[in-house]
């Protein structure tokens, strides 16, 4: 009964998250004018998702710029070994940034 | 005023600067007329009252790192409660009456043997303020933001921290919607302690990440 028309909904593309936990991923290297909140030191940095960040948000890029802020996606938290991030890191070689970047970022590496 | 008569005894005991008129010395900045054109504008427009800005600055002034610290007291006396704040920070919070007052969420990081968990914000100065209030002032200024992501080590280092090689460092980066508060590890010898004594001794470094919490806080 319920649980059968229930088990008959689809989702829209948009609603679901495109990467999942343990996907490899890779922080676009765009430089847009204007301020966008993927900050410049890890652009084209890659690294794995850790989590996916539940619910969709609003692209707030569309949104700080006045475009059509209906629009939603979601925010994966992402892992990246620092030392992948600064060729003379100094530490241990498993030390991480962690950091959310929101999908419009994302491409799989 | 200029009557040329002194009414006032010159005997007070004081310094006539605490007599000087509040002026405003210099113009205002560039963020400041905007903020000011910007207020003016939504209250005009009846978006916001004057009402609605007092309270949200009482608000945020409500909000200070004991807040925090009751948190992390109950999760180390509580498992399942920190299994339910690991899952879903914010919702944790919120189950001690700790509001969130926006969109944000927060991810509650725990440290352990192997991890340790540094926050920061590059980009600006985000912070888990419903649970912790404002942040520290190097918290917002630019060599601790660069720094922290570049030579987390050293950064630590410089607050007292030493982190051995074989344990992990994690440096959280804030962005646009998520928080994050450090669950940092029960010092050793507080078995049986209550969690107002917990939590006394969890101050606001040790939930930045900067510094562990020790027994010495309540020595002090």
């Amino acid at each position: 009964m319920t649980a059968s028309i229930l088990q008959q909904v689809k989702a829209g593309l948009n609603e679901l998250p495109a990467f999942a936990v343990g996907d490899r991923v890779r922080v676009a290297t765009r430089a847009p004018i204007g301020h966008y909140r993927v900050p410049i030191y890890l652009r084209g940095g890659v690294g794995v998702v850790e989590r996916v960040i539940e619910p969709a948000l609003v692209d707030n890029e569309e949104e700080g710029y006045g475009r059509n802020a209906g629009n939603k996606r979601h925010y994966y938290r992402i892992s990246i070994p620092l030392p992948t991030l600064w060729h003379d890191y100094q530490g241990s070689h498993r030390d991480e940034l962690h950091i959310e970047i929101y999908e419009t970022w994302l491409e799989r590496a | 005023m200029a009557t040329g008569k002194h009414y006032h005894d010159h005997d007070h005991g004081h310094d006539h600067g605490d007599h000087a008129p509040i002026t405003a010395e210099s113009k205002p900045g560039y963020y400041e007329v905007m903020e000011t054109a910007v207020r003016e504008l939504l209250t005009e427009k009846g978006y916001i009252t004057p009402n609605d800005i007092r309270h949200q600055i009482e608000v945020l002034d409500s909000r200070t790192p004991a807040l925090g610290a009751a948190v992390v007291a109950r999760a180390w006396v509580d498992p399942a409660f920190k299994a339910r704040l690991l899952e879903d920070g914010r919702k944790g919070c919120e189950e001690l009456g700790i509001t969130f007052y926006d969109d944000t969420q927060l991810i509650v990081l725990e440290n352990t043997p192997d991890v340790h968990n540094l926050i920061v914000c590059t980009l600006c100065s985000c912070y888990p303020r419903p649970v912790l209030g404002l942040p520290p002032d190097w918290y917002k200024l630019k060599p601790y933001r660069a720094r922290a992501v570049i030579e987390p080590r050293k950064v630590l280092a410089e607050f007292g921290t030493q982190i051995p090689d074989d344990v992990e460092i994690r440096v959280s980066d804030s962005t646009a919607v998520v928080r994050y508060l450090v669950l940092p590890r029960r010092p050793e010898g507080t078995q049986g302690w209550s969690e107002e004594r917990l939590a006394a001794l969890v101050t606001r470094d040790a939930m930045i990440g900067v510094i562990p919490v020790s027994l010495d806080k309540e020595a002090a």
